[in-house]
């Protein structure tokens, strides 16, 4: 680290310290120890009951990760052969939801999907079989995407925009079709930020909690309501909450290993 | 309960001033501050922690105005969480406002400090019924605020006949049309009345009884709900659920079709007290502050903000007839009314094991 810098990062250093290294390190002493302050494993041995949800989220996050990527690659590689001023309205609108409070968000999703809600009204109006999605797990998936979404078009029109349009045409010129060219040029070149799209929808999205009251009916456990539950459940049981808490850290820092080395020999992935 | 409290809050702000306004309607009403005035320093602060959308909190400002103490307010959305924030510390609440189980918890792990009612004149005039509580037996803890019960809410044009059991939240007639509690407690409590058990067994078998009976339920509930009841409901999204008194009067105000009953296996009655917990910078001002919502005039704009009972004899008397006499507020008869107690570990480790494995 260049010394220069150490004055000017010191307000973030001792932000960091306070409200992310402690708590870390805070979750770690309380994932090991038991009701009586002694040292365990038994919060881990716990956790095995709770299989089903850590698969019910993973498969819920890796479902709207998926979702994401399909909507949002393609939406991505269409802005960045645009023109500025298009690109600029497009980036407005993928930015707009996010200047909503997500609460509020996932509440109208609420009232769209609803049963009597305005899609099926619409629906009904257009003499169309109605929809049923309110309080399923699909509901669940499709409030992360709408939710994350801007999460996997940014990183990726970045690098995008970054590609030197003289790699593409020289492409071009040595006789690459539109196809050969996208695939042997520009989709390993926007690698690096699809790897950090995917990690920062997979993250919010695994660990997501009100998206799945909400719109899933309270009818699915996800680990975020788990999590909730040992904290303001019947039982106050911080120790179990906070050994959920970091398995599924691990779990985060796995799938992000994961990525890094995939993305090897790329440009570094953007770490959230 | 939410909209009169916007509509008075808002009524507030377009009219400064409000809270002299209401100190000089409380000083005609004849209530006596004298006492309390002696107290003030001018740099008192009492640290409030209530419900949500449970007080008419105009009645702070008149309450500082009145007093010179200053006055913090908080909210918590259940009682566990009120009761982690008081155990993980970090916090100096003066007055807080749990449930009857729950003071029966903080009680057994002595967290709460005993009330001076010399401070607290206002406690005579608190209905005997909800003196000596079970949760404080010896009534030395706590001073009682609202109370309510719990019963079904249900569209009238849509059921095949009045509901009067809560057998009807497990009729497949209604599969996909019902709305069920979004926490252990009051969802395993519905399941165990039914069965003809009591709220606070303890009893494994009887509550692994009550969860199959959940379980059973699971596919004919279209969703697990607590504050989006209320769209819910008013929209016509779903034909029952049970949900608390309080709200349910608030819900058939907005949709003429909703009614409300408390059925006939009986139900839950439930009262959230004043109580100081340990720690409390000033327990004078917090008495004082008890007794000032014991009041005659705090507790009618209570009443009138929040739209649960009354535990106030005089506030109970100034009601209009309609409302002593329609049911839902004010049931005639209590027999069959249980109150939650606080339960062992293990029993509340149970409940959430189940509940867990209920939503899994």
């Amino acid at each position: 680290m260049k010394r220069r810098g150490g004055l000017l990062t010191g307000p973030y250093i001792v932000w960091m310290a306070l409200f992310t290294i402690v708590p870390m390190l805070l979750v770690v002493w309380f994932a090991f120890t038991g009701e009586d302050g002694r040292l365990t494993l038994d919060n881990f041995a716990r956790l095995l009951d709770y299989g089903a949800v850590f698969w019910r989220s993973l498969g819920l996050a890796a479902i709207a990760t998926v979702a994401c990527f399909v909507i949002g690659y393609p939406l991505a590689y269409v802005l960045s052969r645009e023109t500025e001023a298009v690109r600029k309205s497009a980036m407005l609108l993928i930015m707009l939801p996010m200047w909503i409070n997500m609460l509020l968000r996932t509440y109208a999703w609420m009232s769209i999907l609803e049963n009597n809600g305005l899609l099926n009204q619409l629906l009904s109006f257009l003499r169309l079989p109605t929809l049923h999605i309110i309080n399923t797990p699909a509901a669940v998936a499709l409030g992360m995407v709408y939710n994350y979404l801007p999460f996997m078009v940014l990183p990726v029109l970045t690098v995008m925009l970054k590609i030197d349009s003289s790699v593409i045409e020289a492409a071009q010129d040595l006789g690459g079709n539109q196809a050969t060219v996208f695939k042997r040029v520009i989709l390993p070149l926007s690698l690096p930020g699809v790897l950090s799209g995917i990690t920062m929808v997979f993250v919010p999205s695994v660990s997501t909690f009100i998206i799945s009251k909400l719109l899933g009916g309270g009818k699915t456990l996800l680990l975020g309501d788990l999590i909730e539950m040992q904290f303001l459940g019947n039982t106050y049981n911080p120790y179990l909450g906070s050994a959920i808490a970091l398995l599924m850290m691990v779990i985060v820092l796995i799938s992000m290993a994961l990525m890094n080395r995939f993305g090897e020999g790329e440009e570094e992935v953007v770490v959230l | 309960m939410k909209k009169p409290i916007i509509i008075l809050t808002a009524l507030c702000l377009l009219l400064a001033g409000c809270a002299d306004g209401a100190m000089r309607r409380l000083a005609d009403a004849g209530y006596d501050f004298g006492y309390t005035v002696e107290n003030n320093t001018g740099s008192t602060v009492v640290n409030v922690y209530n419900w949500g959308e449970y007080m008419d909190e105009d009645l702070n400002k008149a309450f500082e105005s009145v007093t010179g103490i200053k006055v913090n307010y908080d909210t918590f959305q259940t009682n566990e969480m009120l009761y982690s924030t008081l155990k993980s510390g970090g916090s100096s609440y003066d007055v807080v406002i749990p449930s009857d189980y729950m003071i029966g918890r903080l009680i057994e792990e002595d967290m709460l400090l005993p009330l001076d009612f010399g401070n607290i004149p206002n406690f005579e005039n608190v209905d005997p019924k909800f003196k000596n509580p079970e949760y404080d037996p010896q009534n030395l803890f706590s001073a009682p605020y609202m109370w309510g019960t719990v019963g079904i809410i249900y569209d009238t044009t849509r059921v095949a006949s009045p509901i009067e059991s809560w057998g009807a939240l497990f009729d497949e007639r209604y599969g996909g049309e019902i709305l069920m509690f979004d926490n252990s407690r009051d969802a395993i409590g519905i399941a165990l009345k039914l069965l003809g058990y009591s709220y606070n067994t303890i009893n494994e078998a009887e509550l692994r009884e009550a969860y199959d009976l959940l379980a059973e339920q699971k596919p004919l509930v279209q969703a697990y709900v607590m504050d989006q009841i209320f769209d819910k409901m008013e929209n016509g999204e779903a034909i029952l659920a049970p949900y608390y008194a309080g709200d349910a009067i608030m819900m058939m105000e907005s949709n003429e079709d909703l009614a409300f009953v408390i059925p006939s296996e009986g139900s839950n009655i439930f009262t959230d007290a004043f109580v100081i917990p340990k720690g409390a910078a000033n327990k004078a001002a917090a008495e004082m502050y008890i007794d000032f919502m014991c009041s005659y005039n705090a507790g009618s704009a209570n009443v009138a903000a929040v739209g649960y009972s009354t535990p106030l004899l005089d506030v109970y008397a100034g009601l209009d007839a309609s409302v002593k006499n329609d049911g839902v507020s004010y049931p005639q008869d209590f027999t069959l009314l249980e109150a939650y107690a606080n339960m062992p570990r293990e029993t509340r480790d149970l409940y959430d094991r189940l509940w867990t494995d209920l939503l899994r």
